[in-house]
């Protein structure tokens, strides 16, 4: 074990996968400088750790600014032969390249009768919280939530960074990777032996019998920090973390839900067509039964992101948006949670964005 | 270029192969037994299959919305693609992909776009694949002239350039994107767009020509499985059908007279005199030649008349590699 970087442990993750399989490619604006922090440990090139160094400019390679041509080819090489981890550096710019991630990645098997397989990784940080403005803010992993075919994680730890991203590259799918800037300095013990984390197994981070916070990417910590200080007040909560959201552990967010009876859900993208909306949908489809209160979403706001702090550091979930949810859904007194007083309903419409 | 007789009359194969199977296609959509909308490459055979059979079998190619052709030229059978045509179990994508979808991944076909430009990028990664795996493949991307406006086509021109990918580019010029005229939308050459990707741009003007289109796409692939990188090819040609069958256009936004001009100048035509005044067949081994196709063709309706329709089953399937994400909520 040894004590990693969330971005640290995306780069052992890069490491360890061009050196397993000479068909991994490691692609994307300015990697062979390592200007993202993810393609060598060192800044100088004759020190041992610099992937151009280690692979060379064949398997780690610049691309032009180009994220429609990027992708598509990436997405052909995976057609026929290679692996490609693609750096799309900020997750505003898969935009540019929707056709590919639509029309192609995501369709070319099926439309072709099982014919193609695409083991491409897509990566991109989601830059929100740093003053970088609207156009490097987005938090776009619902939208291609929405997009059969591809598959979407959210890595919110640096141990789970390493382990889904080796199982990407290993996955015979397309796959996105939202990495959330916020994250990227928060450290942990992290296994220096290869070791997969399977898509579609969610993370218990804390056991909890009084509420179910079912917590996205850079929420995870705020939810955390949040079932901390509830504790202290008499609530146990319940932090689920799905880490992968295509496929989604519907299972084990529904299982939960059947033992705390309440649900808040905390992730930073935008509320309408959110992870959270279908995560409310399937709990209210498949444990309505169970339900002891209303389920209340932690979100950003249906708004652009503005650049002033100021303004910029009001809209994104936190550890006391996540509390006041709580607190509302469990009522005044927790301990009456057995009661089966569904307190919180009347609250409802008062619900923190 | 000494080309075998085999090689040649191949070439007349796969050319009526085109014609007929398409024109059997427009007659099903006609009948109603092939459903939705076929494109076909009617008038468009010797470009297609001069390109096709410059590429060796494990080469790979992408295409477009006219979609039947290039499997055919790249020597793809015919029963499981008019079985796709009609939707049945038996066709080459199951019956999921249909007229704008084909692919042959068994003949080096990576799937034809519905999207105009959308499979450009796609050959661009072949391309890279095969620099990478040293396993010198060429890849050829074809094209329309309305996809030769869409900026994807620049992007891959300028990384295959830049990288120097074993990539052909192939813009098809028919000179109509559906009722545009490309000149009216297009401005200037599209082979002389290469020039400011310091690659080759060539015109090929006689596009009706199979060993004229065969010749520059061969200098082209050379070049890319040399390692000199990507080419930019336009070929002139022309539709002579509708963009798609049973499209009904009020305006007549072709001349008569061009028409004519084009329809004087049919490739098959063409090649079957070229074969006859070589001496590679006589011109009643030209015609049987194109009655065993077209006993060919017919076999391949008959293949997709006894195939039974894809199980319901087949609709949930294929979406991933990974049959634990492939458990679809319905």
């Amino acid at each position: 074990m040894t004590q990693m970087t969330y971005i640290g442990a995306i780069g052992a993750a890069q490491r360890e996968a061009l050196t397993a399989d000479e068909r991994v490619v490691v692609i994307g604006e300015d990697v062979e400088a390592n200007v993202y922090g993810t393609t060598g440990a060192s800044r100088q090139r004759a020190e041992e750790g610099d992937f151009v160094q280690m692979f060379g400019k064949n398997r780690v390679r610049n691309t032009p600014i180009s994220e429609e041509v990027i992708a598509g080819a990436a997405i052909g090489a995976a057609m026929t032969g290679l692996r490609p981890i693609v750096d799309l550096s900020y997750s505003s710019f898969l935009y540019l390249a929707m056709d590919q991630f639509v029309n192609q990645a995501a369709k070319s098997r099926y439309m072709f009768g099982g014919q193609a397989s695409i083991p491409v990784v897509f990566r991109s940080a989601m830059f929100y919280s740093l003053n970088a403005g609207a156009h490097h803010a987005d938090r776009p992993y619902p939208m291609f939530m929405n997009v059969p075919g591809l598959k979407v994680i959210t890595p919110a730890s640096p141990a789970d960074a390493k382990g889904l991203l080796l199982s990407a590259v290993e996955s015979d799918d397309p796959v996105l990777c939202f990495e959330a800037v916020p994250l990227w300095g928060t450290k942990e013990e992290v296994s220096e032996e290869e070791y997969r984390i399977p898509f579609g197994v969610a993370r218990t981070v804390r056991e909890g019998g009084d509420v179910t916070i079912v917590a996205i990417s850079g929420s995870v910590m705020d939810a955390v920090a949040a079932a901390d200080e509830l504790a202290e007040e008499g609530i146990s909560a319940e932090v689920i973390d799905p880490r992968t959201l295509v496929p989604l552990d519907s299972e084990a967010i529904v299982k939960s839900v059947e033992k705390t009876g309440r649900l808040v859900i905390a992730e930073p993208a935008h509320r309408t067509c959110g992870a959270a909306a279908e995560i409310s949908a399937i709990v209210a489809e498949e444990a309505i039964h169970a339900l002891r209160g209303p389920i209340l979403r932690v979100t950003a706001p249906d708004m652009q992101i503005p650049f002033s702090p100021v303004l910029e550091s009001l809209l994104y979930p936190t550890k006391e948006k996540i509390l006041d949810a709580v607190r509302r859904v469990c009522g005044e007194a927790p301990q009456e949670k057995r009661s089966g007083e569904p307190k919180a309903y009347a609250d409802a419409k008062d619900a923190p964005q | 270029m000494a080309l075998s007789d085999e090689f040649l009359l191949e070439m007349h194969r796969r050319m009526v192969r085109i014609r007929l199977f398409d024109e059997r296609a427009s007659k099903m959509v006609k009948r109603g037994h092939i459903p939705g909308t076929v494109h076909t490459s009617i008038g468009q055979e010797a470009q297609v299959v001069g390109a096709c059979m410059a590429l060796e079998d494990d080469d790979y190619m992408t295409g477009n919305h006219r979609s039947h052709g290039h499997p055919i030229g790249k020597g793809s059978p015919l029963g499981p693609l008019m079985a796709e045509l009609v939707g049945k179990a038996t066709g080459i994508c199951k019956g999921k992909g249909g007229s704008l979808h084909l692919a042959d991944f068994s003949v080096g076909s990576l799937g034809e776009s519905g999207i105009v430009g959308s499979s450009i990028p796609i050959a661009t990664g072949a391309g890279l694949s095969s620099q990478v795996l040293g396993n010198k493949r060429v890849s050829l991307a074809f094209f329309g002239d309305g996809a030769a406006n869409q900026g994807c086509l620049y992007e891959a021109l300028n990384l295959a350039g830049a990288w120097k990918l074993p990539v052909v580019y192939l813009c098809e010029n028919n000179q109509y994107a559906l009722s545009t005229p490309a000149h009216t939308v297009t401005s200037g050459r599209i082979a002389d767009r290469a020039a400011g990707f310091g690659i080759p741009g060539v015109r090929v003007e006689n596009g009706q020509d199979v060993l004229a289109v065969y010749e520059a796409v061969s200098e082209a692939v050379r070049r890319a499985r040399a390692g000199e990188g990507p080419s930019l090819l336009e070929v002139v040609t022309y539709r002579y059908r509708e963009h798609s069958e049973g499209l009904r256009i009020n305006v007549d936004y072709r001349d008569e007279a061009e028409r004519e001009t084009w329809l004087s100048q049919d490739p098959i035509t063409l090649f079957g005199r070229v074969l006859v005044e070589r001496g590679v067949a006589t011109a009643d081994e030209v015609d049987a030649l194109e009655k065993e196709i077209a006993e060919e063709v017919e076999e391949s309706v008959r293949f997709t008349n006894e195939s039974p329709y894809p199980e319901a089953e087949v609709a949930f399937e294929d979406l991933y590699t990974d049959p634990h994400t492939s458990e679809v909520v319905r």
